[in-house]
């Protein structure tokens, strides 16, 4: 098993016909993932990579029953996208679309979270189950099937450690992208929770940075409800309080979400912290 | 981005929320008459501008004037005053304390309230903030306002009032895509009428696209970051001398991380993303130079950025660049073989892995 997309996935690409969606809808079936269909409204009946492409989701939910939404709908219209999979009945969507003004984001999250849907993201890399499937923007050539489960809030940096422990001979059950920004759909707990209960993942490895206190929540939840290890890294120990630091979440505000109290949280949970990213593989094989 | 106070005011007076009458001037002269006493206050995007001289009170035009004249031109803390706004000194009975942002935990909006307005709300106690989670599917009721204007301890005519402030605050931030709107202190005046002492809005920058009308203002940036921003670069300057290029918020920082357990600090970066176009990455590296760090360390980790079109570009930038900086290069990804030759021929300093680059960086800042 793995957790949130599986050999059952099937996935329409809202936004197929731009430059985003054209090149990962062929990387996502390279990797194997089920694509079904594509939309952008005005081009129903075309054809992107031989994927059907619909004007609407719930024409492409009704013609090849498409379960999964990957979003590269740009920013200013990415609301209404995500808005439209979840009625439509969509119940796992991969917003990729980065800049989703935030207010945008609660309205969608709180919209997902009462019918029941899954979001993951915005401004995420998306998920990956190797040897299954993959909704999203990871490269494709760095995982290896396993039982590491990961969760992470960056895109290139959880990259950098899958590629580490995949060097390692550590294979992944899934890899989560979360997203950086500051409203997610999906929450560290949230996958936390998955993970625990899935049988294929063994051991957790937990991506995080500055800004916020979702860190310290799931070292929290960590301390009273995962028993599988957790080793952790944390990004942003030098950055410097009130600068925005690449994600709109990874800043240091009012004294708070400083790697070090996000890093101290974790490590009284019992959770290993490495130090470079690289370490991870090794805290991982203690 | 944040705006300034008078521009701030202004957005509430938009939506409803009272604000003492006042102007704003860039010259002294321009002060022709004043309603009474005034306030004079620098216009600066910086806090504590009262304990650095930045907010006077004056009684007469001519005091308003000279005051105008000392403060145009202040420096305050690392911010130039150009503006100054004159506006109606108030009587104050009671300064109390509202705001609106994001609580990023609940995914929801937040209010704000405290009976201990005009401080610095870090160092008030915590039990003295009344913070409401807005729950979206709920939103905004007069049972939150009822709340608020009960913990600040107001009653009748100003309770009315000030839940007609919240209400109108939730609109600031809901209608103008804001992700702070603060009033500090608000203020009841001897008279009974509920009043904007001050007032900081920060507009979401990912919603300019919706309000183009925010466009025009400054903000807090160094002239390279300002520079960056218009290219389209994220950009920002720390107090170091190792230039970093990174692709990714994430990678970016466990770079500077790294670069600080060998010793070594990092003076700026510069995040690629998810660029695959060498013309980007050429100004990208055009701004490094400019920056003129001591040690460049470019770290790559491809997906969607290829490693020639880093390395293409990065070189085009070097051309005719008589002094340059050592650079230590990591590209790890798609076309790597290709984009590590173009650059190793280039003289530059090849590293395999993250810890071994910011190793190598950090050797070359410290000789």
């Amino acid at each position: 098993m793995s957790i949130i997309i599986d050999n059952k996935t099937k996935v329409v690409v809202q936004g197929i016909t731009g430059y985003q969606g054209r090149y990962h809808s062929a990387a996502m079936r390279e990797f194997g993932t089920k694509v079904v269909a594509g939309t952008t409204p005005g081009k129903g009946g075309e054809t992107v990579n031989d994927i059907p492409v619909y004007n609407f989701v719930s024409e492409a939910i009704e013609d090849t029953g498409a379960n999964t939404s990957c979003i590269f709908v740009p920013a200013p219209a990415c609301k209404d996208a995500a808005l439209e999979a979840i009625d439509a009945g969509i119940h796992t969507v991969v917003i990729v679309t980065e800049h989703l003004p935030v207010l945008d984001a609660i309205h969608v999250v709180s919209v997902a979270r009462a019918r029941g849907v899954t979001v993951i993201g915005p401004n995420c890399p998306g998920v990956a189950s190797p040897g299954k499937a993959k909704v999203g923007i990871l490269p494709n050539k760095i995982f290896k099937e396993g039982s590491t489960g990961v969760v992470s809030k960056s895109g290139t940096l959880t990259y950098e450690i899958v590629n580490a422990i995949t060097e390692h001979d550590v294979g992944q059950s899934t890899c989560v992208g979360i997203g950086g920004d500051r409203v997610s759909g999906t929450s560290f707990i949230d996958i936390l929770e998955r993970f625990q209960k899935d049988k294929q993942t063994k051991r957790i490895v937990m991506v995080g940075e500055i800004g916020g206190t979702a860190e310290e929540e799931a070292a929290e939840y960590i301390k009273h409800n995962v028993q599988k290890p957790v080793v952790a890294y944390i990004a942003g120990r030098t950055a410097p309080p009130g600068k925005r630091m690449g994600h709109a979440g990874a800043i240091i505000a009012r004294g708070r979400g400083t790697a070090e109290s996000k890093i101290k949280a974790l490590e009284e949970a019992g959770v290993k912290v490495a130090k470079f990213p690289t370490d991870v593989p090794d805290l991982l094989k203690e | 981005m944040k705006l300034l106070e008078y521009v701030a005011k202004g957005v509430l007076a938009k939506h409803g929320i009272p604000v003492p009458d006042g102007f704003v001037v860039t010259s002294a002269d321009q002060i022709r008459r004043v309603p009474g006493p005034v306030m004079v206050k620098a216009q600066v995007l910086i806090g504590g501008r009262g304990k650095a001289g930045g907010i006077k009170s004056a009684d007469s035009v001519e005091e308003a004037r000279k005051l105008a004249a000392s403060i145009i031109g202040m420096d305050i803390r690392g911010f130039v005053a150009k503006e100054v706004l004159i506006e109606r000194r108030l009587d104050v009975a009671k300064e109390l304390y509202l705001g609106v942002t994001i609580d990023r935990s609940h995914r929801s909006l937040v209010l704000m309230a405290s009976p201990d307005g005009g401080m610095d709300i870090e160092s008030v106690p915590e039990d003295r903030i009344l913070m409401l989670t807005i729950d979206p599917l709920i939103g905004f009721a007069p049972y939150h306002a009822r709340k608020a204007a009960a913990f600040v301890g107001l009653e009748k005519e100003q309770a009315a009032q000030f839940a007609t402030v919240c209400e109108r605050l939730i609109d600031v931030v809901q209608k103008e895509d804001a992700e702070l709107a603060e009033i500090n202190p608000l203020v009841v005046t001897k008279d009974g009428r509920v009043v904007a002492g001050d007032a900081k809005v920060t507009i979401d920058s990912d919603a300019l696209f919706r309000h183009q009308e925010y466009e025009k203002y400054e903000e807090d940036l160094t002239p390279l970051e300002a520079k960056a921003k218009s290219e389209d670069i994220a950009f920002v300057q720390l107090d170091g001398n190792i230039g970093v290029i990174a692709n990714g918020a994430g990678l970016t920082m466990a770079t500077l991380d790294s670069i600080n357990m060998y010793g070594g600090k990092a003076g700026m970066f510069l995040d690629l993303g998810g660029t695959d176009d060498p013309e980007k990455v050429k100004k990208a590296m055009q701004l490094m130079l400019e920056a003129n760090p001591k040690v460049v360390l470019i770290n790559i980790f491809g997906g969607i950025t290829k490693c020639d079109t880093v390395a293409k570009g990065v070189l085009e930038a070097m051309e005719g660049q008589a002094n340059r900086p050592p650079m230590v290069v990591r590209i790890k990804g798609v076309n790597e073989e290709q984009g590590r030759k173009m650059l190793a021929n280039a003289g530059m300093i090849p590293a395999s892995g993250l810890s071994e680059a910011a190793e190598k960086a950090s050797q070359e800042s410290l000789r």
